[in-house]
Formats: C-alpha cells, structure tokens, sequence
C-alpha cells in the first residue's frame, strides 16, 4: 500500500467513523431509521426513541469508541517500545492479568457479572484493573529480564502468560458457579455487554488523559523506534522511558479491559493499518490507528449485537473474526 | 524409564482407586478377576478403568505429537495445541454438535481429524515456507492467531446453538466422558503413533540437525516435515475427540524427555509416550479431586503447569 496523504485519510476515516456510529445507532432489534435518528439525536425523538437511544445504544457505542481509542494506542506503544510489531496487549498477557483482577474482586463481592454492582463496585473496577495489568507488565518485565531485558523475550514470556492467566480465569470462573461458561466468556473474549454511561464516565477520563500523554511524547518514540544507541547518543533515558511508556500502555489496556474484558488483536492491527497508510510518524499513526480502531469496535459490536438478535456473541470474537485472516495474510505476506 | 514405569503404575492405581468415591484396592483386584455385579465393581469396570487408559494412551500420544513437532520445526515451543492443530479439531466438533446430528465417537473422530486437517495443513503452511529462519515469535504468534481464531467461532457456534457448557468441555479438555469404546479408539490411534514415530525418528534426527546439513545427509527435510504433519493429525484428531483440547503436555514432556536421554529422537519418541502417560494419569487425578464432586478441566491443570516450561524455555533462547 503507498503512502496516502494524511489530510485525505483523516477525511475519510472521519466519515466512516461517523457513518458506523450512525449505522449502529440505527441498527438492532428496535430500527429507527437514519431520518428519524437525525431528529432523535436533535432532540425531538418520541420517548421510545430517546430511550432506546440515549440509554441504550449511545452509551455503548460511546464505550465501544473509548476502548476502542484505548486498545490500540495500547498496542502501539508496546509495539514502540519493544520494536516488534506483533506486540500487543491483548497476545502478550497484561489484558488478561486485567480481566483476572476484575473476576477475583466481582466474586469476592460475591456478586454475578454486571447485575447489581453498586456505584462504588463500578468505580473501583477499572482502579483494580489497572493494578491487574499493571502486574501482569511488571511479572512479564521481571520475567523477561536476563541481562537485560530482550524485546523478541519480552512478547514470548507475554505470550506465554497470556495462556496461563487465562487459564486461571476460566479455572475461577468455572469454580465460583458450577460451569456458567458464558460468563467466563465475557472476560476471556470481551464483551460490550450491558454497558452504560456509568462505565462511560468512569474510563473515559483515565483513557483521554493517557491518550494525550502518549501523543505528548510522539518524539521520544519516533526516536526509540530507531534503536538502543541513538537515543541515548541524544541523551534519553531509555530505560526510564521504556517503563513510562509501558506504563501508559498499562493504564489504557487496564481500563479498557475493566469495561469490556479482554479483546484481542485489536491493538495489534489498528496500528498496523495505520502504518501502512501513514508511516512510522507516531503523531499520525497513533491518531490514525485510534480511528480506525473506532471503526473496527463499533461496526464489529454491532455485528455482535445485531446479526444473531435476540442472541448476542460478545465483540472480542467478532473482531477475532475478522482480525485474524487479516493478520494471518499479513505474515505470510511478508515472509 | 523404570522409575517413571513404577510411577504411571501407581498413578494408574491412584486413578482408579480414588475419585467422588473411594474404592480399596481389593476390590479393585476382584473387579478385574473376580467380576461381581455391585456397583462398586461396575465403576470400576466400566467406568474408572477404561477412563485411566484412555488418560494414560491420551498423554502418551501428546507427549510424542510435541517431540515430533520441536523436532522437524526446530522449534523447542512447537506443540499441537500452541500452534493451534488441536483447536481446529475442537472447532469440528463443536460445528458437528450444533448442527444437532448424531454424533457418537465415530463422528466426533471424522469431525476431529477434518478439523486437524484443515488447520494441520494450515501450520504446516506456516512452518514449512521459511523454516530455516524462522522467528519464534512469529511461529508462536501464527499459531496463537489460529487457534485464537478457531476458538473464537467455535464459541460463538455454541453461544448461538446454546452449547457453551457442552463446548467448555471440548475446549478445556477431560475424560469425563471416556468408555471402553474411547479406550479402543485410543489404542488404535497410539498404535498407529507409536509404529510412525518408530519408523520417523531417524529422519526426524536428520532433520533437527538443521536445514543444510540434513539435505547433505541426502533427506529431503521438506519430505519429512509433510509425513510428520501427516502423522500428527490423526493423532491430534484422536485425543481432541476422545478428551478435547489438552494443551502443553506436548510441549512440557519432551523438554524433560530431551534432559533425561539426550538429543536421539529415537530415544526422546519413546521416552516422551511414557512420561507424557505418567503427567496426564495424575493430572486426571487431580482433576478429578480438586474440586469435589465437581471436576476441573484438565486442560487447565496442564495449562497451569506449561507456562513455567515455555518461560524457562523462552529464556533459554537467545532473543
């Protein structure tokens, strides 16, 4: 793919990203036509408009887009600072150990999944759910290190214990209410079920402020993508800088996983699109990569939602869906 | 080797002794000699001990579909499950369950091996472009991706057909449901394991030696890498429809196999058949206890004890 001038991209994908939203606001079990919506989010809607709107589907997709936005600056950082491109949060175990953190506290709550959480449940989850990420990075770090810290090492041990904690929240799940595998689901696959605007208000400025801090730094990264010895020939601390970064990389992982389990992949491949349609330019790519992340969360949500209503499968294996043979023709593209 | 014979002997005895019910090892005795129709001996019978072969050929397969696989790909994390082969197979079956046929071993067994095939085919895709040369990262990310993939659809399969539990189980991994039939199976498939691991061995040593020196000993490692893979998936297709998906076995067992004998795959097939027994007789009994009188996925169990392996194993590596 060549290179696209960056105003046209940014055009494009903004419409896209708008007429995804307005595709997945219109589209379920109740239809409201594109018209109708237009009128509905003006604010003369009838009341079961407004209601199936502005408390069901807006919210979602508000919290589709914020973990969306999270997932693949997420991914683009990790893929910054271990200078691989396959890195990501979801293959490499710190989405999992998020989701571990949030299984063990809802069921130390002795609660079920989502139904009556109290307001305090549901601000604390994403604050546990960093700290679940948070050690799962640093376990994954430690276990990596061995004369320092080799980044092909580094998404190897993340792998791995990405099997493992995944392992062990099935094993939990499965213990804690006698085989309800759906629910063990949510969390292993990801899932925007149930969400609403509590969950919106409480990640979204966790996500933003991150957001912007990593496009703060778009230098620093542009120069580490270059290797060991330049930067620090340019006087950054490398290592102080790798950790801080991962850091970020954490916190947006964490929280998106609070509200929406742990979704694979997407990480993985916004920033690799946008790479391809931008360049290496962190200020471009990761701006580039969140929309285009919007845009695969929301339309792969509605999917979800609508395609087999009343049923619904959870987004992470829609996005596996369509991520996957994406990715696999990737690698066996370029060898 | 004799230790870890008197070792998968008393698993096996441990297995058929304990569970939700506890039985002496007298009447355990009778029941095989002295046959009496009580129930304690029909559990034993045609319950406990056809459950322990299946579990012990089971493993045996697994640990040697590993140690064929880290030796013609070079690779010491390559592994039936890891490069998601047996994932396929789970994904078949779960097709084969929603679509409401009758299924029975049989099916399962034709579903499984149509599924190993598909992705079998897929990995060997993968694996046999660029070996000489191939980054371990990449292999292991490909075949996350795929059984990622295969795991995804067949869960939303189940999700919609209203099979999830029934489809955990294919997915973690147990014996909850062998019989005699099972165990049969099983036999005819470790049978077929063991003749073609004995009769590859050889090349499969040729192979591991590397690219360059294998075709200076006259071996096509392409040849051998395909009849490998052609091997692995009646045998991946034979555990996946009898326990489901059990990973890790295949990759924890030749490790140790490859420390106890040596570098010979003639020697490491063979050791791998034992030990891989031995892990999966008690990782069935510990499934089986844990969690009473429930059992534990034992794909968990291996699971859990994998990932230290494939951590020591990563940093072993020079990355």
């Amino acid at each position: 793919m060549k290179k696209k001038s960056f105003p046209i991209v940014i055009g494009v994908l903004i419409f896209l990203t708008i007429t995804i939203i307005l595709l997945g606001l219109c589209w379920g079990t109740y239809k409201i036509s594109l018209l109708d919506m237009i009128q509905v989010l003006l604010g003369n809607g009838t009341k079961m408009q407004n209601t199936a709107v502005f408390t069901i589907r807006l919210p979602r997709i508000m919290v589709a887009v914020v973990v969306g936005i999270a997932l693949s600056t997420a991914g683009g950082l990790l893929q910054t600072v271990t200078r691989n491109d396959l890195a990501d949060t979801g293959v490499m175990g710190i989405n999992a150990g998020a989701a571990l953190f949030v299984v063990i506290y809802i069921q130390s709550k002795g609660m079920n999944y989502y139904e009556q959480l109290s307001n305090l449940t549901i601000f604390a989850i994403p604050l546990v759910a960093v700290t679940g990420a948070a050690l799962a990075a640093i376990f994954i770090y430690t276990l990596s290190n061995k004369k320092g810290v080799k980044p092909q090492r580094l998404i190897l041990v993340g792998m791995g214990m990405n099997i493992g904690i995944n392992a062990v929240v099935t094993f939990i799940q499965l213990k804690g209410s006698a085989g309800d595998y759906n629910r063990a689901l949510v969390w292993t696959s990801g899932s925007l079920w149930g969400s609403s605007w509590k969950y919106f208000i409480v990640v979204t400025p966790i996500i933003l402020l991150f957001y912007f801090l990593t496009l703060y730094k778009y230098k620093t990264m542009d120069i580490m993508e270059l290797g060991e010895e330049l930067p620090i020939g340019l006087g950054i601390h490398i290592e102080k800088e790798r950790k801080q970064l991962l850091f970020y990389a954490v916190a947006l992982a964490g929280a998106a996983t609070a509200v929406a389990g742990n979704i694979g992949f997407l990480g993985l491949l916004a920033p690799h699109i946008a790479r391809k349609l931008v360049g290496p330019s962190h200020k471009k790519y990761l701006s580039i990569g969140a929309m285009i992340s919007v845009i695969v969360i929301v339309l792969a949500d509605s999917i979800s939602r609508n395609c087999f209503s009343p049923l619904e499968i959870p987004v992470g294996l829609t996005i596996s869906f369509i991520g996957v043979p994406y990715f696999i023709y990737l690698m066996l593209k370029e060898k | 080797m004799v230790f870890s014979g008197l070792l998968l002997i008393a698993g096996l005895l441990i297995a058929v002794s304990t569970g939700a019910k506890n039985i002496g090892l007298k009447t355990i005795w009778d029941s095989i000699f002295h046959y009496n129709d009580v129930l304690e001996m029909q559990l034993v019978r045609d319950i406990r001990i056809p459950r322990a072969i299946c579990s012990l050929i089971a493993g045996g397969i697994l640990g040697i579909t590993g140690a064929m696989m880290q030796g013609v790909s070079r690779n010491p994390i390559a592994e039936p499950s890891i490069m998601g082969i047996s994932q396929g197979a789970t994904l078949a079956i779960a097709i084969l369950y929603a679509s409401e046929s009758i299924a029975g071993l049989l099916g399962n067994m034709t579903a499984a091996f149509l599924g190993a095939l598909v992705s079998g085919l897929l990995v060997l895709g993968f694996s046999i472009k660029n070996a000489r040369n191939m980054n371990m990262a990449r292999v292991l990310l490909a075949g996350t991706a795929l059984s990622t993939f295969f795991v995804s659809l067949a869960s939303a399969i189940a999700l919609l057909s209203n099979k999830s539990q029934f489809l955990a189980f294919w997915v973690s991994g147990g014996f909850r449901t062998a019989t005699w039939s099972s165990a049969v199976l099983l036999s005819i498939v470790g049978l077929l394991g063991i003749v073609g691991s004995s009769y590859l061995a050889q090349r499969i040593n040729i192979v591991s030696l590397g690219e360059d020196i294998a075709i200076g000993l006259g071996e096509n490692p392409i040849r051998i890498r395909v009849l490998t893979f052609l091997l692995i998936i009646p045998l991946c297709a034979g555990v996946v429809a009898v326990a489901g998906n059990i990973g890790f076995v295949g990759l924890i067992i030749p490790q140790i196999a490859r420390k106890l004998v040596g570098q010979d795959y003639r020697k490491i097939i063979p050791c791998s058949f034992v030990l891989g027994s031995v892990l999966l007789v008690f990782a069935d009994i510990s499934a089986r206890l844990v969690n009473l009188p429930y059992e534990t996925p034992i794909g968990l169990f291996t699971a859990i004890i994998g990932v230290p392996f494939f951590i020591i194993q990563v940093r072993k590596e020079r990355g």
